[in-house]
Formats: structure tokens, sequence, C-alpha cells
């Protein structure tokens, strides 16, 4: 064996392989994906919120009613990641975005696919694409893209 | 329609590059040579395996090298039951703090060549080596630790050490 004064170096991975429990609701949300349906949850008020949540954030009832939403929508605000890291959604340049989906009173956090910083902007039409492989879970939803005139 | 999910994978995953620095580096590289290196303190002469380069206490650099034995007692030590992804043994086995002759703080390792049930404090054990061919800069060149058939450590000898 040597006498080297390198210092040695090595790759070390932490993991915790978690099983979460989503609940009722997010439940029926993620089925709904496997479908191709994204679905939000009707409040009193008449708002709907996707994802959606087991309780009004206005008053704390508990809500059950679902109802459909599109699958196209304008974008709120975004951020361009330029160096995807492993396992995000997309392997090249992408940007995080908040979408407001048509028929949603809140915003959906996800992948867009623009190609390019210079195709991004705030108020930008996008439309879902899909994965072909659907097991009810949000990367059901591969990404959002511009939605083509 | 498809039943409501009920769970859903939620890993967390952390990918590091572990720097070992000077004196960790010497310490895994005794290893892949089947020897356990520590360090020495300079004022309170408490010997450290592995040495990180410093006493904790006199806050003062331990570059004293100091070879260690590879046999020595178990400190604590607790049955793993459980299953669980890369485990070391099939369950149930026993890991333990083991202070190595020489040494002024116990180095964690499995105990094997036993049945958990005689694993004990005040245990004395010795370091079962992979074969040469196989050692590296790496704890796992010691497979476990087995009773070494000496006498029991009387707890006076280790208790500052539980």
């Amino acid at each position: 064996m040597s006498q080297s004064n390198e210092v040695l170096s090595a790759r070390y991975v932490l993991e915790y392989t978690y099983q979460r429990s989503v609940g009722p609701v997010i439940g029926r949300f993620l089925a709904g994906l496997a479908d191709k349906r994204i679905e939000g949850a009707r409040t009193k008020s008449g708002r709907v919120i996707v994802p959606p949540t087991e309780y009004d954030p206005d008053n704390g009832e508990a809500i059950s009613e679902l109802v459909p939403v599109a699958e196209t929508g304008v974008i709120t605000a975004w951020c361009w990641i330029s160096e995807p890291r492993p396992n995000q959604p997309l392997d090249r340049p992408f940007a995080w975005a908040l979408i407001q989906l048509d028929g949603a009173d809140t915003k959906l956090l996800h992948a867009v696919d623009a190609e390019g910083i210079e195709r991004m902007q705030t108020g930008m039409r996008v439309r879902v694409r899909w994965s072909e492989k659907r097991t009810g879970h949000i990367r059901d939803i591969a990404c959002f893209e511009p939605e083509r005139a | 329609m498809k039943e409501p999910i009920k769970v859903m994978p939620g890993p967390v995953r952390l990918e590091y590059t572990v720097i070992a620095g000077r004196h960790l580096s010497r310490y895994l590289r005794a290893l892949a040579e089947g020897r356990l290196l520590g360090g020495r303190c300079p004022a309170c002469r408490k010997v450290y395996v592995p040495s990180r380069g410093a006493c904790p206490t006199c806050a003062l650099p331990t570059d004293e090298e100091v070879e260690v034995s590879d046999r020595g007692t178990v400190t604590t030590f607790c049955v793993i039951n459980i299953a669980f992804d890369n485990a070391a043994l099939p369950p149930p086995y026993a890991a333990a703090s083991v202070l190595l002759d020489g040494a002024d703080i116990p180095i964690f390792h499995l105990i094997g060549g036993t049945s958990v049930d005689q694993v004990r404090m005040g245990l004395r054990v010795r370091a079962v080596w992979v074969e040469k061919s196989k050692l590296g800069p790496t704890l796992e060149s010691i497979r476990w630790f087995e009773p070494s058939g000496e006498p029991d450590a009387d707890y006076s000898s280790f208790r500052e050490h539980v």
C-alpha cells in the first residue's frame, strides 16, 4: 500500500424510502390523474382549489365535493431551471411554474417544457402533457407545454 | 374509475461527496492494510479511533498516530430484529460499541460468529477481517467482531465509555 497523503473522498447516499399516506381527498385527485382527469375541491363559497385540500382554507370546513377542471391554464409565476437535477420531471432545461388551470381558483406547481427561457412568460397559456404510463401519481402529468394555437 | 390512492412513494434522497480529510484518510488507508489507526491527544493522552484531527476536549491536534489492537470489549450493544432495506445481516443480529484495546473511544460495528443472546456488555471480541484481496479503505474491511474466547472484561474497565 502506498504512503500517499492524498485525501480520500467517496460518494455517499442518504436515502429514506418513505411511503406517504395521502388522505382521502388527494387520494381521489391522484386516482383521477390516472384517468387523465384533473379535479379540484369546491368550497361552499364556490371556489375551486387545485390540487384539492381536505378543508376549506377560508373557514376550515371539510370539503368532499370534487369537480373536474380543464387541462389547460395560464402561468402566473415561474422560474427557469437551466441545469436539471436527476429525477426532476425533465432532463433538459425547463421551468417550474405556478399554473392556474381553467376552472380553478388556485395555482398548481408543475414543470413546463418550453424549449427555451425566451419562450417563457407570465400569462402564457399551457396544456397538460400526460405521461404514457399513469399510476395515480402527480407525475401522471409529465409536464405542461405551451398551448398551440 | 380507479380506486382512490392511499399511499405514494415519497423518498428522501441526498447525494453527497464525502471528503475524508487527512486524518480520516490515513485511518482508511490503514484499514486497507488490515490495521486500525488512532490519534493521541498530546495533553489528555486519549486515543481517538478514528482520529478526526483534533481532541474534542483539549482542542489540540491529535498528530501522534497510534496503532490500536483489533481486539476489544463490547461496551454496549443493540439487537436488530426488524429487516430493513440494505440491512447488513439477516435479523436478528447485534450491533455494538467496541472499545478497542489501546483506544479511548469505542467504534460501532456488527457482532457475528455467535447468537445474539450471547452478546453482552463486557464481552471480549476480535475483528474478523475480510480476505486480503478484498481489503479496502473502508471499515467494511472488518466483516464483524466475534467473541475472542477471553474472560469478560470487568465493568470498571469500560465504565467510562458507556
